[in-house]
């Protein structure tokens, strides 16, 4: 450990009003390492990382970069000191080439083609040191996700990065993408590269840092040696307590269907059908689980269900048919038939980010004549009271109706959505995402909430991409691709593997 | 829970903006070699030195009261509607066919007509733009901004052709019969023996005015109806979600913020000109922009914003009559608050912001210096283990 360490912070702080995002952080990256950060959402890993890389400024605090004392005020400043950012959220021009997005803000001269030319002797180079082949030529937009952050991460290599940091890379990628991401890292590893790799993923950490750093509510509890620890020992850091990594369910007692879809099919806002035939049964006591990468028409199923996407087909509830196109078919007339929905965007649909976690509450259930309406107005008061009692049973933190939905964290805005969607005790919950976003400590409370739910009769439709999640939730598990339900499994008799194949869809028809 | 006390975003950040826009109009007015202190003493005894001043300030700013809330009551349905200029010269139509159409007994039996011809002129007038936005997707910015000229050329058309009585040479309408007269603020306040200026036409209208700010407020954040516009107005996905049309608001929203702009007609056309001319809105619709940008679509910012507003007109007015300041000066003037409390907002906003965190950032430091209390204690861990 003698040498000098690639990145080192003293004292970092940072508050956002009255949020204390960053509380005198120290940390210290040593070369030619992969250095992992892990904390719930909200810890304020992303912040820290912000400030690294020039987007905040820190309240107090100093960055030494090799050593040096350096400022780092806007992204270019970071540039230049050797730091590349690859994002969460891609930044690139969908419609421009690979080489386009490589130079974009890196051009040279007035002219574009000598910039083009040098780029691409450039990125035939780094192709080959790092093996990150990619077609220089592709426009974007025909890229899949996983070579889509390559290109992230060969911008980043253009402009001379050596330390390399990643937010949360595999959120969007398939299982063997993530896999071939790692490969990739390992590389850069090998060719002296530092990285610094955020992300609230337990197996991540274990599977690829060297050494990780533990954050949580704004502050660095612990930084260890990956070897020496153990994803228990670190979700305890990062919660502050014991936590059930596993979800504790008694068999399910299922009884009369209560959802029976039968060739449903969705064709959306482009004219694209992105749901193309499918039916399925949910019982009253039982979870069914959809499993499926994202984008196979889990959303669309969903939003119909929900009642704000049309769709052909039939659809009854508890015997009755639904009305999939008319005047019926809204969210309200999903909510009088006794369907509650959990919706998998919950910052764009399930809450309206600015509004009073109050006033979020009676969201969707705000309508004349129902509970938390008095004559010709609103009861305030009523639903302020019933939120500070939901906020106590779901231990939503802080227990405050009155702060505004986006000063909480994602864990406890899904308690808000759960707790308004479950107290309604619906006949069907449909949940999407349920844990996407969510804090550990709180997927533990939200996936026994879940259970619990489905013990006291309740049909519950979960979508889910996490494919751990499906796993352990549910009782039946139905797998789509291509807007098609490929198979049904139990959980006893299928494993990754099997439901793996599904999802890329495959099945063993001839077998 | 934001960033700043209430009172920092509702006051202090207007009246920051408001005195950097005095400050840059008192370099304009030294640059053409006049007594800014001197030209600010003007305004104020204009506007507000007598009641004769305060009556017109207060009469403006009934125009902008209405006008600012038609625009506010569209923003929270995230809509933005610059078409008050056109609803109003129609809600003016409105008022005058009305007024016309009956020999009014008394001004209380032709008020509650002239208010339903006012808000349903007004509204149809924004009828036509929301259902292209909601139907077809045609930006109501645009629209709206178009149904003005529109609006325009049809009442000068009308006022011409068939409005104008017989005989007369102006292009207006014939004066309204006495039992629609409205009462006068002075005449109001005759009536508890406190004496008021008889010139100004500030009428019953601004109390008006008073109510609809209550009914707004009422509406937005009492109501189920409101609480939907508002959601919708955050975020429409959200309003997909819960089952919110977002065709109804949009033509809900925009009926109603018509029929604000319509009933303005209330005060020019019946209070004050007791006829329809040509032009009777004269810029309140745009002002209304301002006015509702100012008054953070709040119904008490807005009489705060209109009441600054009258001042401004009322204030130019007496300024360009005592002085050799241009009245093209005073439109600067003007359009230098709008440009400061409105555009520019958050350049002031900004910097106020940081001031109150860096503050409450000390506090919280010396905070933690004393001995921790079990409030700000990590939670204790779950007996449930």
């Amino acid at each position: 450990m003698s040498t000098v360490p690639a990145i080192e912070l003293k004292g970092i702080s940072k508050a956002f009003g009255p949020v204390q995002a960053n509380k005198d952080i120290s940390i210290s990256v040593q070369p030619g390492t992969i250095h992992g950060i892990i904390g719930e959402n909200g810890a304020g890993k992303s912040t820290l990382m912000s400030i690294l890389y020039g987007f905040y400024k820190a309240d107090a605090g100093e960055i030494f970069i090799r050593g040096q004392r350096t400022q780092i005020p806007d992204s270019q400043a970071a540039i230049a000191a050797g730091i590349g950012m690859v994002f969460q959220h891609f930044k690139l021009v969908e419609n421009f080439t690979v080489l386009e997005n490589i130079i974009l803000g890196a051009e040279d001269g007035a002219l574009l083609a000598p910039s083009l030319a040098k780029a691409r002797t450039q990125l035939k180079n780094l192709a080959e040191e790092y093996e990150l082949n990619v077609d220089p030529d592709a426009r974007i937009e025909t890229l899949s996700v996983g070579y889509q952050q390559r290109v992230e991460i060969l911008k980043a290599l253009y402009r001379q990065a050596d330390i390399l940091i990643l937010d949360e890379p595999t959120g969007v990628l398939t299982p063997s993408e993530a896999d071939q991401l790692f490969r990739i890292l390992g590389r850069l590893r090998e060719e002296g590269k530092t990285i610094i790799l955020i992300t609230h993923k337990l197996r991540e950490i274990m599977e690829i840092t060297d050494t990780v750093s533990v954050m949580r509510r704004g502050e660095m509890t612990a930084t260890v040696k990956t070897s020496e620890t153990s994803p228990e020992h670190l979700a305890e850091l990062m919660v502050g307590r014991k936590v059930l990594l596993r979800v504790d369910k008694k068999p399910a007692q299922p009884g009369a269907p209560v959802l029976q879809v039968e060739n449903l099919r969705v064709t959306d806002n482009k004219g694209v059908e992105r749901v193309k035939g499918i039916s399925l049964e949910v019982r009253a006591g039982e979870i069914l689980g959809i499993a499926g990468v994202a984008g196979n028409g889990q959303s669309e199923l969903l939003e119909v269900l929900g009642g704000y996407q049309t769709g052909t087909g039939t659809i009854r509830m508890n015997g009755e048919e639904i009305d999939l196109t008319g005047k019926d078919s809204d969210g309200q007339s999903r909510r009088r038939r006794g369907i509650a929905h959990v919706p998998e965007d919950r910052q764009k649909e399930g809450l309206i980010m600015d509004f009073h976690a109050w006033e979020n509450t009676a969201f969707g259930y705000h309508t004349r004549g129902g509970a938390y309406s008095k004559g010709l107005l609103m009861d305030n008061a009523a639903i302020r009271e019933d939120t500070q009692a939901k906020m106590d049973r779901f231990d939503v933190r802080p227990p405050n109706p009155k702060l505004a939905a986006k000063n909480f964290s994602g864990g406890n805005q899904q308690k808000i959505v759960l707790a308004r969607e479950i107290e309604r005790n619906p006949d069907l919950l449909l949940i999407g995402q349920p844990t996407r976003g969510v804090d550990i400590g709180a997927i533990e409370f939200i996936h026994q909430q879940i259970v619990a739910l489905r013990d006291q009769g309740k049909a519950i439709l979960l979508v889910s991409v996490e494919l751990d999640e499906i796993m352990s939730l549910s009782d039946r598990i139905a797998v789509m691709f291509d807007g098609h339900i490929m198979g049904e499994r139990l959980p006893s008799e299928t494993n990754e593997k099997d439901l793996g194949l599904l999802m890329a869809g495959i099945t063993e028809s001839a077998a | 829970m934001d960033k700043m006390p209430a009172w920092a975003d509702v006051l202090l950040v207007p009246l920051v903006s408001l005195i950097l826009a005095a400050v840059l109009s008192a370099l304009v007015i030294l640059g053409i070699g006049e007594n800014p202190l001197e030209a600010l003493n003007y305004m104020i005894q204009g506007a507000l030195g007598s009641t004769y001043g305060w009556g017109y300030t207060l009469y403006y700013a009934t125009n902008f009261i209405f006008t600012g809330l038609a625009v506010a009551v569209a923003f929270h349905a995230s809509m933005f509607n610059i078409g008050g200029e056109g609803q109003a010269t129609l809600g003016g139509l409105g008022v005058a066919l009305v007024c016309l159409a009956l020999p009014w007994p008394h001004w209380t039996l032709a008020l509650p007509a002239a208010i339903i011809g006012g808000a349903l002129f007004g509204a149809a007038w924004a009828a036509i733009p929301a259902y292209l936005q909601a139907k077809r997707g045609s930006h109501i910015v645009i629209t709206t901004i178009m149904f003005n000229y529109i609006a325009f050329a049809l009442i000068i058309y009308l006022l011409n052709n068939g409005l104008k009585p017989v005989g007369q040479m102006e292009s207006s309408t014939a004066k309204f019969p006495e039992g629609a007269h409205l009462p006068t603020l002075h005449d109001m306040l005759a009536v508890i023996g406190i004496p008021f200026s008889k010139a100004p036409p500030v009428n019953i209208s601004l109390f008006l005015a008073l109510a609809a700010c209550y009914g707004v407020w009422l509406l937005l954040w009492r109501t189920p109806l409101g609480f939907e516009i508002r959601a919708f107005g955050k975020s429409e996905p959200a309003g997909k979600y819960a089952g919110i049309s977002p065709t109804k608001i949009i033509m809900i929203v925009m009926l109603i913020s018509g029929g604000l702009a319509g009933l303005m007609a209330i005060n020019t056309v019946m209070g004050e000109a007791e006829r329809l001319v040509n032009n009777s809105v004269q810029n309140a619709g745009f002002i209304g922009i301002a006015v509702a940008l100012m008054g953070r679509s709040h119904p008490l910012g807005i009489i705060l914003a209109g009441l600054l507003f009258g001042f401004l007109v009322q204030g130019g007015a007496e300024l360009a009559f005592w002085t050799s300041i241009p009245t093209e000066l005073i439109v600067v003037i003007q359009a230098l608050v709008i440009l400061f409390t409105g555009a520019l907002d958050n350049m002031v906003r900004m910097p106020i912001e940081a001031v109150f965190t860096r503050r409450r950032l000390a506090q919280a430091g010396r905070a933690e210096n004393t001995p921790r209390t079990p409030g700000n204690s990590p939670p204790p861990t779950t007996a449930a283990e």
